[in-house]
């Protein structure tokens, strides 16, 4: 079961008069997953929490379900699963306990809860480590237990705040997929709060940029990479030249320019980095503005290099301000 | 590092102290069994003492015991939850209120009791009875209990643990007995250890708050030194001792068993 997720004029203002989030409007679609991301303190986790029932939104914002105003209902009632930054698993209980909490407290029959932990431990491959104490696990298997804690109840909407930042690069990939993997199976509305874009390209069906406090551009990864709304959606989604002088006022993705060696070429290379797939090489104009090209490996391509700058087609981003 | 010099000067430091320590405990248990204390152990061990101190003040060891498990259940029921309001709310007026729940400690018993006794001594049947002496205690346990637990609820994820059992669907009484609770068992019983040997030991308050029918343990064994009967306290001591040493041991005993994993529900 998913349902749909409207927010009506919703912003945030902390006591003490500073801005959490502008009043803002948003909807997201029965079973769709999508990523708030954007930088610390851009007011993305504060927006979650809106919709988690954490917080209250300011005087005449509304949080609808499905059409059903919750705005003050409090989490406990609103059917949410949540996994959070830090973990915040109980302690006190062993893994098996943290995950049938959730039913345990909802009155579920205790057959019936107790299937439903095993089901949540062999579909997280948590069985072997049932009974063991929180302090026991590893970081994967801490956010594991989070994830199987969060939907074993069923809930309505899946809320994720930032839930593998607190892990190392390769685990986080591994658990990246296996979300992925869960969310399209799950089939559930969830929204995910992440400040790394390449997370937020993986698993979101729609990517909302957020920017002090504001929406600065929702939609699919492609559409944000190559449409986006301002500098700073380009410049968060991926690397960009900017202002360069070529057709004036445009953004250019690295990838989006080729170097030709050229004795009479306008720009001079001062750094050449051999990153495999790509040779990323950084061009100086005549007039010193900088631009970073992404190329197929080239030897012929050496600081000190006179080249010029061939656009590939179809690559100009009109930059809106 | 062992072996040094520094090794063996710092252990022979810390036995002399520890026996320097130790030493009057054992002379006061030895003297309570001796048959003759001006003569000494050749005088032979006996339990005469032990039985006369319980004749004459064994109600003194029962109202003291009451008043310690009353204290200690008040200061729970009063002290938990005072420290759980505290350490959610970081204003200034929670500090304020965190600073006059601990002044007791800070006034010395006997003008907290005089304290007593002017405002409530004249209420009803108050003065004569044991509760007197528990609303003193109270006062003075408090302070001690709520600052272990609320030091223990300082150093968990509060607000995070409890927005996590809230998103499990968790009510208030849910979340405060199925995770807070559990989760600051530890400070709960080092503050339950505290007021109960508090409790047990207090004598400043309970000097003044005590009638002839409302004698705790320190009162009567102030009552058997000034008598002069050394052996007599002796005893006391020893029974004292006896009493509170599997009392404590017992309590963590009870609190380590409850640390299991999965336990709690």
């Amino acid at each position: 079961m998913s349902i749909a997720i409207s927010l009506r004029n919703c912003g945030k203002t902390w006591p003490g008069g500073a801005r959490g989030l502008l009043p803002i409007d948003m909807e997201i679609t029965a079973g769709e997953t999508l990523v708030l991301l954007g930088p610390s303190g851009c007011g993305k986790t504060t927006l979650l929490r809106l919709i988690a029932g954490l917080e209250l939104p300011d005087d005449g914002g509304t949080v609808l379900f499905d059409g059903k105003e919750v705005t003050r209902l409090p989490i406990e009632r609103r059917n949410v699963g949540m996994v959070f930054q830090s973990y915040a698993l109980f302690p006190n209980m062993d893994v098996a306990a943290n995950i049938g909490y959730g039913l345990r407290v909802r009155g579920i029959p205790k057959n019936e809860t107790q299937k439903r932990v095993a089901e949540m431990l062999e579909m997280m491959r948590l069985t072997d480590f049932r009974h063991r104490r929180i302090d026991a696990l590893s970081g994967g298997q801490r956010q594991r237990v989070a994830l199987a804690r969060a939907i074993a109840p069923r809930p309505q909407v899946l809320l994720l705040d930032e839930p593998l930042s607190a892990l190392d690069a390769r685990l986080r990939d591994q658990l990246r997929q296996e979300i992925d993997a869960l969310l399209r199976a799950l089939g559930i509305t969830a929204i995910y709060v992440t400040h790394d874009q390449s997370e937020a390209m993986a698993l979101g069906d729609r990517i909302c940029v957020m920017e002090a406090g504001r929406i600065a551009q929702i939609g699919s990864g492609r559409d944000l990479y190559h449409n986006p709304a301002n500098e700073f959606v380009a410049h968060f989604i991926g690397d960009a030249n900017k202002n360069v002088v070529i057709n004036g006022e445009v953004i250019l993705r690295p990838e989006d320019l080729r170097l030709r060696p050229n004795p009479n070429g306008a720009f001079i290379i001062t750094r050449v980095t051999f990153l495999g797939p790509v040779l990323r090489v950084m061009v100086r104009h005549d007039d010193g503005q900088e631009l970073r090209a992404d190329v197929p490996d080239d030897p012929s391509l050496q600081p000190g290099t006179q080249v010029e700058v061939i656009l590939r087609k179809s690559s100009l981003m009109a930059a809106e301000r | 590092m062992r072996g040094g010099i520094g090794f063996w000067a710092g252990l022979c430091f810390t036995l002399l102290i520890s026996a320097f320590l130790i030493l009057p405990i054992f002379v006061s248990v030895i003297a309570g069994v001796t048959a003759n204390q001006f003569i000494g152990i050749s005088s032979g061990f006996t339990t005469r003492w032990l039985l006369d101190v319980w004749a004459n003040y064994g109600g003194t060891v029962l109202l003291s015991l009451q008043i310690a498990f009353a204290t200690l259940a008040i200061t729970l029921m009063l002290g938990v939850p005072a420290a759980y309001v505290l350490a959610r709310h970081a204003g200034v007026t929670a500090r304020l209120i965190e600073e006059a729940l601990v002044m007791p400690v800070a006034v010395p018993g006997l003008a907290t009791a005089l304290g007593l006794i002017l405002a409530y001594g004249a209420v009803g049947g108050l003065r004569s009875s044991w509760f007197f002496i528990l609303i003193g205690h109270v006062i003075f346990c408090l302070p001690f209990m709520l600052r272990a637990v609320l030091a223990v609820l300082l150093a968990i994820d509060l607000k995070r643990l409890e927005e996590a059992a809230r998103a499990c669907g968790a009510t208030w009484a849910q979340r405060f007995f199925g995770v807070i609770v559990p989760n600051i068992r530890g400070g709960i019983l080092a503050g339950s250890l505290m007021v109960v040997t508090l409790s047990l030991g207090e004598f400043n308050m309970t000097l003044l708050l005590h009638t002839p029918f409302t004698r705790t343990l320190p009162v009567g064994l102030a009552d058997a030194y000034t008598a002069l009967r050394t052996e007599m306290a002796s005893a006391y001591t020893l029974i004292f001792f006896a009493l509170i040493v599997p009392l404590l041991s017992g309590m963590q005993w009870v609190v380590s068993r409850m640390d299991q994993p999965g336990g709690s529900r």
